[in-house]
């Protein structure tokens, strides 16, 4: 067992960190009686907008071989499942980065 | 009811469990590649227990960032969960106490999605239910991370395996799944937009904050869908 004290820190505040933000929000929201109604659009907007921006910087950064795979997998995605999505991305890549190159 | 309601969490978290396997080992690899010592991933892995911020983490680990910059770093990145916990607010008031805490901790991205998925068909959002597709991905989360700090010498380069590209694609279909809610489009597109400009002129990882920001603001200034086909009944709520 190897443990460096300081990094041992770091990461338990990572972790205190984390947990602050899973449970802030359900302790912000339980505090109001009634959520408004814009507030609920903006709740269910939640997902869409965050995880885009987890996607969006790997295809404006990316090179062309992560714009092209990101594309046939949005397409691949529109008809059938995520697995599938996941496997045409890595074979747009990997077809990419062997014969055109990095 | 609730072994049969265990035995679907823990199908349904398998999927996930084995999509998120590569990027278990990649954190593992990377992390033993910028200096942690196998103990110290896997104590990452079980009490951070998330996936983007963990690769944030040990990137900054790795160039030696100060102490308190890695930690902001790594709440803006999981600043997401605020509102996750928020939004599951209405399917976790019934469980315990000791539930809620669980509840709180395995809340990662699929899991959030699901949980929603699953209330929004309204079937029963039980604690054993999330419990057993949590538990299906937490452990393999952790052991698989060990695993690619094991093998890490042998991985190389990710790109060379192509790698890279799994992470946005898995987070592209999650996004697909919710693309029949009202306003879909027009707050994928700006959290996009927004997300990128964040990333270019004020830097990851507070492209995840803004660009979300912006999306969340646009959703909220939109008219309502109730607005757009008034109801009687919806009139005496309106402000």
């Amino acid at each position: 067992m190897e443990f460096d004290l300081q990094m041992v820190l770091v990461i338990l505040a990572s972790a205190v960190a984390t947990y602050a933000t899973r449970i802030g929000g359900y302790v912000l929201i339980t505090t109001m009686k009634r959520i408004p109604p814009r507030m609920e659009a903006a709740l269910n907007a939640v997902p869409a907008a965050v995880l885009t921006t987890i996607v969006a910087p790997a295809f404006f950064d990316g090179g062309w071989d992560s714009k092209l795979s990101l594309v046939v997998a949005l397409i691949v995605g529109l008809k059938v499942s995520h697995t599938w999505m996941l496997v045409a991305a890595w074979l747009v890549v990997m077809g990419w980065r062997r014969t055109v190159g990095f | 009811m609730s072994r049969a309601d265990f035995v679907e969490g823990l199908r349904g978290g398998f999927t996930v469990a084995v999509a998120s396997a590569p990027f278990a080992a990649l954190f593992g690899a990377l992390a033993v590649d910028n200096g942690m010592s196998l103990s110290e991933l896997m104590l990452m892995s079980a009490t951070v227990y998330a996936g983007a911020s963990q690769m944030v983490g040990i990137e900054l680990f790795g160039n030696n960032v100060q102490a308190w910059l890695i930690v902001a770093s790594i709440l803006a990145v999981n600043f997401r969960h605020v509102l996750y916990s928020a939004a599951i607010a209405r399917y976790v008031r019934h469980f315990t106490p000791l539930q809620k805490f669980f509840t709180f901790f395995l809340l990662v991205d699929p899991q959030f999605a699901e949980m929603v998925k699953r209330g929004e068909e309204g079937k029963p959002v039980t604690f054993i239910w999330y419990f057993g597709f949590g538990i299906i991905i937490y452990v393999p989360w952790v052991l698989v991370s060990l695993l690619g700090g094991l093998l890490g010498g042998f991985i190389g380069d990710p790109k060379a395996l192509g790698l890279d590209i799994l992470l946005p694609a898995y987070f592209l279909g999650i996004v697909l799944g919710f693309r029949n809610r009202s306003n879909f489009l027009p707050v994928a597109l700006v959290s996009a937009v927004a997300s990128a400009i964040a990333y270019h002129y004020v830097g990851s990882p507070w492209h995840v904050s803004l660009g979300a920001a912006a999306g969340i603001t646009l959703a909220a200034l939109l008219p309502l869908p109730g607005a757009l086909k008034p109801e009687p009944e919806n009139e005496p709520h309106e402000v």
